[in-house]
């Protein structure tokens, strides 16, 4: 009896902080890690933080960006957050987040503007935008405000990478068959354009970056059956 | 004159804030189930677009751009604080959309019985703080600019959500494939949607 007790508490207590010392990367804690990739994948399964998404997918070199920008802001803010969540009192703390994001952001934006110029030049306004991306805000309430540290890290992390796996994926598409590129230099052999093959320009255009996300849902959910929608 | 309607068309139309620019996503697509809870999020998302844009529009005039403190004192002129542009426009929309609660609160409690539970999810949409970091990288000349272009981009992003909330009540009667349904099937209607309004591109008046 009192076994199948602990059984239980132990299944549950993913989401609390657990008393037990654990090692590091316990089975749960690479869980936190892994679960993004697919079954609780930020953008196709939680939808959050498409706006960015789609609109800098269209080479593969500023979605890499991108993406790396956003686990840096994730992974410090969920830390941070996660360290005050006891300080925070309730009714303010969605600008308290919005503070500490904000300035996550600005020291993102002021390191690519001091070492990657074009791409920061590129991404434009995309950048600010993390800070309303609701990726990391959802986490912050989701995750960070109830969760220990080291945790809420790796849980800004595995969602990071959640987000930047689609973004990529997307972008790899999108560049490969709007422009015959991967991060900028030229796969497409140049016989098959002598051949008759063309560049499908629709593909560089921001609709088709819906269009792909859709296909994306589409192969995940008829590989994963249990996250199809009921209605 | 003319040029106020025109940009009040291009940004309701060709720089569309869903289509063009995927800013608002998010609750664009978390809250289209309906056409009526779209329409109050739709009012509220125009009512707070024209308020922040052109309030950001003076701060950036007069506090963070290169060079805008020099209304202050002289020695201020070579000062650039735009690095702050994010946090201060951010304070501004978190701030402003708890004044408009309150506001609305206390003298349209009817108008706060329908936008209520949207209103302070607004702080956090990404079309909000969009208007205004696009606000500063258009260098208008004035506010009144600014205010239309606010005003502009809220109606588009009310006619997108309220076209696709429509087309999501009808699209329940119809044979989705299963795993496309919900929220692959948006995605690809908006895809549609977006190159429709693609059309537009190049309209002057």
């Amino acid at each position: 009896m009192k076994n199948k007790k602990r059984l239980k508490t132990e299944t549950t207590s993913i989401f609390f902080v657990s008393k037990e010392k654990e090692p590091l990367l316990s089975k749960k804690n690479r869980k936190l890690l892994t679960d993004p990739m697919d079954d609780n994948n930020p953008i196709t399964v939680q939808v959050l933080g498409i706006c960015s998404a789609l609109a800098i997918t269209v080479q593969l070199k500023p979605a890499l960006v991108m993406s790396i920008s956003v686990m840096a802001v994730m992974a410090a803010s969920n830390v941070i957050i996660s360290l005050l969540r006891n300080l925070i009192p309730n009714r303010i703390r969605i600008i308290v987040q919005l503070v500490v994001v904000a300035s996550m952001v600005i020291l993102v934006d002021q390191i690519l503007r001091a070492f990657a110029y074009d791409v920061s030049k590129e991404l434009s306004i995309f950048i600010g935008l993390i800070i309303t991306n609701c990726i990391v805000m959802g986490r912050l309430e989701a995750f960070a405000l109830g969760n220990g540290v080291w945790k809420s890290f790796l849980d800004g992390i595995g969602n990071a990478a959640g987000y930047g796996f689609i973004l990529i994926l997307v972008a790899f598409f999108r560049e490969l068959f709007g422009s015959g590129k991967l991060f900028g230099y030229q796969v497409i052999p140049d016989s098959f354009y002598e051949m008759g093959y063309v560049n499908n320009g629709l593909m560089l255009l921001s609709p088709m970056a819906l269009i792909t996300v859709g296909l994306i849902i589409w192969i995940q959910r008829y590989r994963n059956r249990v996250l199809i929608e009921k209605n | 004159m003319e040029s106020y309607l025109n940009l009040f068309v291009k940004s309701i139309f060709v720089e569309n804030m869903i289509f063009a620019y995927f800013l608002g996503m998010c609750s664009y697509l978390a809250v289209s189930k309906t056409v009526k809870t779209a329409v109050g999020l739709g009012f509220a998302v125009i009512f707070v677009l024209a308020i922040t844009v052109p309030i950001n529009f003076l701060l950036d005039t007069y506090l963070l751009r290169p060079g805008a403190l020099s209304w202050f004192d002289k020695s201020y002129a070579d000062l650039d604080l735009s690095f702050l542009s994010f946090i201060m426009f951010i304070a501004v929309i978190a701030s402003m959309v708890q004044l408009v609660e309150m506001v609305v609160e206390k003298f349209a409690p009817a108008l706060y019985g329908a936008l209520g539970i949207f209103l302070p999810l607004i702080a956090v949409n990404c079309a909000i703080l969009g208007g205004s970091l696009f606000m500063q990288q258009k260098d208008f000349s004035g506010i009144t600019e600014s205010a239309i272009y606010g005003l502009g981009s809220g109606v588009g992003w009310l006619l997108a959500i309220l076209a696709i909330a429509a087309i999501r009540e009808k699209i329940t009667y119809s044979n989705v494939p299963a795993p496309l349904r919900g929220l692959g099937i948006t995605f690809i209607i908006t895809g549609l949607m977006a190159l429709g309004f693609m059309s537009f591109m190049g309209i002057k008046i």
